[in-house]
């Protein structure tokens, strides 16, 4: 852990703005600090802004950035109408880290890539110029959408996963004012600069996330893992599906620790919206979902894997709703 | 105090003990699941392991890592770390260590931090006033290499293997066999590397006074580590004291003096002030040992009525250059199951990876799961149920040398097992079991570890106010030494265990074997039984009586008619018994192994290949159990053990370098509390065996890891209909046969 100077925030304007880390729960850049795989010579603690709230805003709820997600989990109304993100979140991590995670640091949560995680091993995302490690090398847990020649890390997290899928919008605020990001483009793709996980920019912070009107219907998180709790996703799945009269009404899918961002597939969605289901239609749709999917070695198993526990989850979504 | 008045009593095991002693006895605690004495101080935080506590004006070490994995060092930053905030020296000393000495070795390991042998390797020392300081220095340090790393070996199928003459063997025909037999298989396994994860890392806190040298650390075998320290140090082992009061989780990975140990001694010798070292869990994973990886190539066959004619067992295992120890993965396939055509092949390759060490259950752990699965796959070819197959199997002798058992209970364990699990329920067919996507199997396994006897002292001392007093340099690593130890001496001198002291993890103590290969508590406990009686003898001479005619119980000595207080009898003496346990002829003349029975029951996601552990149960027969709590315990964690190996224990090394690539907890998989389904543990408690000790008890803190994966991947291919031979079963194996 290098040196560095600490301050703590006592509103959120101390800490937009400045060239300083932020730090919430902690419970990921600590960890990265002791191994120097970050660095920062300065951290602003924005455990006391506030932001700890979770409230209606109109048929939708907003979450402060700083409500842990053992909070937001339990959280009544997330319960009844977004039984998705309280799924995801529980699958994700320990009670422990829970506790202390927040639901704008948990946005920030960096790859698990062992490459990333190795200061002696080349890597361009904590390295920009330094080459990839995992391209080559052990990538059993990397990507198979969306990844460059420059990085295959992913994004590991459940719960914006779940985010995704709900259409949820991350609202952030910087020196030039408030914007909102819609929770899908949020995480970028690593392109030629997998330094770069999310489109926050310099300067701005995240201050609460909106969860538009609730999509009822059938919500399911399916994490596939290689033990049955506190590991990272091999493959995850959320889906809302309602039904109308046999139909599939409305369909959204994102998927989990496939790639450098919690994955949409449009076309999928829209090939499933308005049919009746069945299973050459999910296959189908599964197919929509992996078109440019590749393998790296060790993680080619994924893309099966995901065609599976997609087709297994559509399945029992239209089922329970019909 | 008086000086004691000291006795001995000196026990070589020769003979089968006759006297049953233990069972004579009239306390009533041997065996009975007693608390452990020190249990309230580990759940309260209290008890202090070895970074736990510091000396005044303690500095703290960081090892600086080798990022190839074969070259030399020629150069180091070092003025510019010796700048930096905090550092108080970098060190590069020729008594450095390459790699941990292995269990009983009570030498240095290879020394010199300039040659490097693997990826990790500790070549430096930085040491600073605080612990962030050594690391953040640490972390900065930049070695120049005379690079050879395109000349290091990394995949086993790169390696040249050697064949020791030594760990060959054959007797009959076996290509014969195979050819002539109704049935037969001949398959090929394969294990990863694993690492212990013990979960207290490595850790020691060294200072000198007056030339002697003090170094509380983490390890299991404290007489040895004293000697393998001095020698690495060039110091006399009289010069060594090692303190392990508490040591939070061993399994073989602290059996011989570690990178903390040496560095932390030298550092404090050329400081002249305490010096810590915890080495990081990253460090622990890459620097200490691993099991080695293996691969078995199995061959059994039988005739048509399932009995088996012939057995081959051929494991290939590596470790770094010119050590000694390789996994001896054919340990238990000597004696386990019957067939006059044998064969025992060995062979070492050399990698240029951590080195490999003991495990928990070197040999059996990943020798037996092998074999039965083998066995498991010629029931299915003969059409005979895999009880009943490995039943009609089980030798009346060791096939390999003639020599009787000392006690086979495996047939009972077997039998017992199955009754209690309902054996009678499994999927006659394959893959024939389903509950909506899940495909439901059982399956089974022998379990099976060799039984060892280590020389041992103890001390044990009756004080004037009748309590008593136990002393040996024996560990405590989590198995529950302190509570058999305090049992035994309860038992023997009549008194309640609230009255005897247990102080061990000292190598100012009387010398034990330590904590390893599963002999610990047989071995140090039989040191105490005998310090005990030699106290016996004293207080039946008082008595007036023979020992035999002596009854010791609550603190009262009891002879004939007469019933006096021990503190009575004793009349302001203190006792002083040194009891000592040697290995003798017993073993030479019998074969000694623990036994037992393990089934399970699995669930196979025919969506993700997910494997889920629905229930585990096992039988064992271990002789006499001095505790049936810690033994119940060992066994769970002999179990849970075993699921991580079945499904989820790999080190994934970069095949390009042999990096260890998953070297934290997040990444190298355990089993958590959700893959841990209801145990079901069954100890045959009137289990006894005369040739093991004069206590009659067996080793059982590996047993129940031997065999566990391979009764969970024969249940595994009872639920699917495909064989598995590649550990660990994650779900992209899986996904692969369900097609």
């Amino acid at each position: 852990m290098k040196a560095f100077d600490y301050a703590r925030a006592a509103t959120p304007a101390d800490a937009i703005g400045t060239d300083a880390r932020i730090i919430a729960g902690g419970t990921n850049l600590l960890d990265l600090m002791k191994l120097q795989v970050e660095t920062p010579a300065r951290l602003i603690d924005i455990n006391h802004v506030g932001l700890d709230g979770v409230e209606r805003d109109g048929e939708g709820l907003r979450i402060g950035a700083l409500v842990r997600n053992s909070d937001l989990a339990a959280h009544p109304a997330v319960r009844q109408d977004w039984p998705l993100l309280s799924r995801a979140i529980l699958a994700g991590a320990s009670p422990q880290l829970r506790n202390r995670a927040t639901t704008g640091g948990n946005l920030m949560q960096r790859t698990r890539c062992y490459y990333f995680y190795d200061v002696d091993a080349p890597c361009n995302k904590r390295v920009p110029g330094s080459g990839c490690g995992a391209i080559g090398g052990v990538n059993r847990i990397h990507a198979i959408l969306g990844a460059s020649d420059h990085c295959i890390a992913t994004y590991p997290g459940d719960m914006a996963v779940a985010l995704s899928a709900l259409d949820a919008v991350v609202e952030v605020e910087g020196p030039g004012g408030r914007r909102e990001i819609a929770a899908t483009d949020f995480h970028r793709l690593p392109g030629d600069r997998p330094d770069l996980d999310t489109e926050l920019q310099p300067g701005e912070m995240i201050l609460s996330v909106r969860l538009p009107a609730p999509l009822g219907g059938r919500q399911i998180y399916r994490k596939v893992r290689d033990r049955r709790s506190y590991a990272f996703a091999l493959v995850s799945v959320a889906a809302v599906v309602t039904m109308r009269a046999g139909r599939m009404d409305r369909v959204r899918l994102a998927f989990g620790n496939v790639a450098h961002k919690p994955w949409r597939a449009p076309a999928a969605e829209r090939m499933l919206t308005g049919q009746a289901p069945s299973p050459e239609l999910f296959a189908r749709a599964a197919e929509a979902v992996l078109e440019g999917a590749r393998g790296q070695g060790h993680n080619d198993f994924k893309i099966p894997l995901l065609r599976r526990t997609l087709a297994a989850v559509l399945a029992e979504a239209v089922q329970e709703t019909e | 105090m008086p000086e004691p008045i000291e006795l001995k009593l000196d026990h070589r095991m020769d003979l089968p003990d006759q006297e049953d002693l233990l069972d004579r006895m009239a306390q009533g605690v041997i065996s009975t699941p007693m608390d452990r004495p020190e249990g309230p101080l580990k759940v309260s935080g209290t008890a202090s392991y070895a970074d736990e506590d510091h000396p005044p004006g303690t500095a703290y070490g960081w090892f600086v890592r080798a990022n190839i994995a074969k070259g030399w060092v020629t150069g180091l930053n070092t003025k510019e770390l010796q700048t930096m905030p905090g550092v108080l020296a970098v060190i590069r000393d020729d008594r450095m260590i390459r790699n941990p000495a292995q269990g009983g070795d009570a030498k240095s390991p290879h020394q010199g931090p300039a040659e490097i042998f693997y990826k990790g390797q500790p070549i430096a020392l930085v040491v600073a006033e605080t612990f962030e300081q050594a690391r953040d220095a640490g972390l900065a340090a930049r070695a120049e290499y005379k690079d050879s790393s395109h000349k290091a070996v990394i995949l086993p199928a790169q390696a040249k293997y050697e064949e020791p003459r030594s760990k060959q063997s054959s007797q009959g025909n076996l290509d014969r066999a195979m050819k002539k037999a109704a049935f037969s298989v001949d398959v090929e396994y394969d294990t990863p590397s694993m690492s212990h994860a013990a979960m207290e890392p490595h850790a020691a806190v060294a200072w000198w006074e007056d030339g002697r040298l003090t170094l509380r650390g983490s390890y299991q075998m404290l007489n040895s580590n004293a000697q393998e320290l001095a020698d690495a140090l060039g110091v006399s082992v009289k010069k060594v004291r090692i303190l392990s009061r508490y040591v939070g989780g061993g399994f073989g990975s602290k059996l011989g003096i570690g990178h903390e140990g040496v560095g932390a001694a030298i550092a404090a010798q050329k400081l002249g002030r305490p010096v810590a070292i915890a080495l990081h869990r990253r460090q622990v994973f890459e620097a200490t040992h691993r099991r080695s990886e293996t691969r078995q190539r199995v061959r059994l066959c039988c005739d048509a009525d399932g009995h088996l004619t012939g057995i081959g067992h051929e494991a290939w295992v590596s470790n770094l250059p010119g050590e000694d120890f390789s996994e001896p993965v054919t340990q238990a396939t000597s004696f386990t199951w019957a067939g006059e055509n044998r064969e025992i092949g060995h062979y070492i390759g050399r990698l240029n990876l951590t080195g490999a060490g003991s495990m928990r259950a070197p040999g059996e752990a990943v020798g037996v799961p092998v074999t039965d699965a083998a066995m498991d796959e010629l029931s299915e070819a003969a059409g005979i149920d895999p009880v009943e197959f490995r039943l009609r199997n089980i030798p009346e002798t060791d096939p390999s040398t003639g020599k009787p058992f000392s006690s086979n209970r495996l047939a009972d364990c077997i039998r017992i097992g199955a009754e209690r699990f309902g054996w009678s329920e499994r999927p006659k067919v394959p893959g024939s079991r389903r509950e909506g996507e899940w495909l439901i199997g059982f399956g089974m396994s022998a379990i099976i570890r060799v039984n060892m006897l280590g020389d041992s002292t103890a001390r044990v001392t009756l004080r004037p106010d009748g309590t008593a007093l136990v002393e040996t340099d024996m560990t405590d690593i989590g198995t529950g030494s302190y509570s058999v130890l305090t049992q035994i001496a309860a038992e023997m001198l009549g008194l309640p265990p609230e009255r005897v002291t247990t102080v061990l993890g000292d190598s100012d103590l009387p010398p034990s074997i330590g904590s390893g290969g599963s002999r610990g508590a047989a071995s140090s406990g039989s040191s105490v039984m005998l310090a005990a009686r030699a106290l016996r003898g004293k207080l039946a001479e008082r008595m007036g009586c023979d020992e035999e005619e002596l009854t010791l119980k609550d603190g009262t000595v009891i002879a004939g008619n007469r019933q006096r207080d021990l503190a009575d009898v004793l009349a302001g003496d203190s006792l002083q018994g040194t009891g000592t346990i040697r290995k003798g002829k017993a073993e030479d003349g019998h074969r000694q192994s623990s036994w037992g029975a393990e089934f399970c029951e699995v669930a196979v996601s025919s969506v993700t290949g997910e494997v889920h552990v629905r229930r585990l149960s096992g039988v064992f027969a271990a002789g006499r159990i001095l505790n049936a709590k810690t033994a119940r315990s060992q066994c769970m964690g002999g179990m849970i053990f075993g699921i991580g190996q079945a499904l989820h224990e790999e080190v994934f090394h970069d095949a390009r370098d042999g990096s260890f690539m998953n070297r934290d907890l997040a990444e190298y998989h355990v089993p958590v509390n959700l893959d841990v389904p209801h145990m079901d543990i069954e100890l045959l408690m009137d289990d006894r065996d005369p040739f093991a000790n004069p206590m009659q008890a067996k080793g059982i803190g590996e047993l129940a890891l031997c065999g566990t994966a391979g009764a969970i991947v024969n249940a595994i291919a009872n639920a699917t209909g495909h064989r598995f031979r590649s550990f660990p079963v994650t779900l992209d194996k899986v996904l692969e046969k369900l097609g």
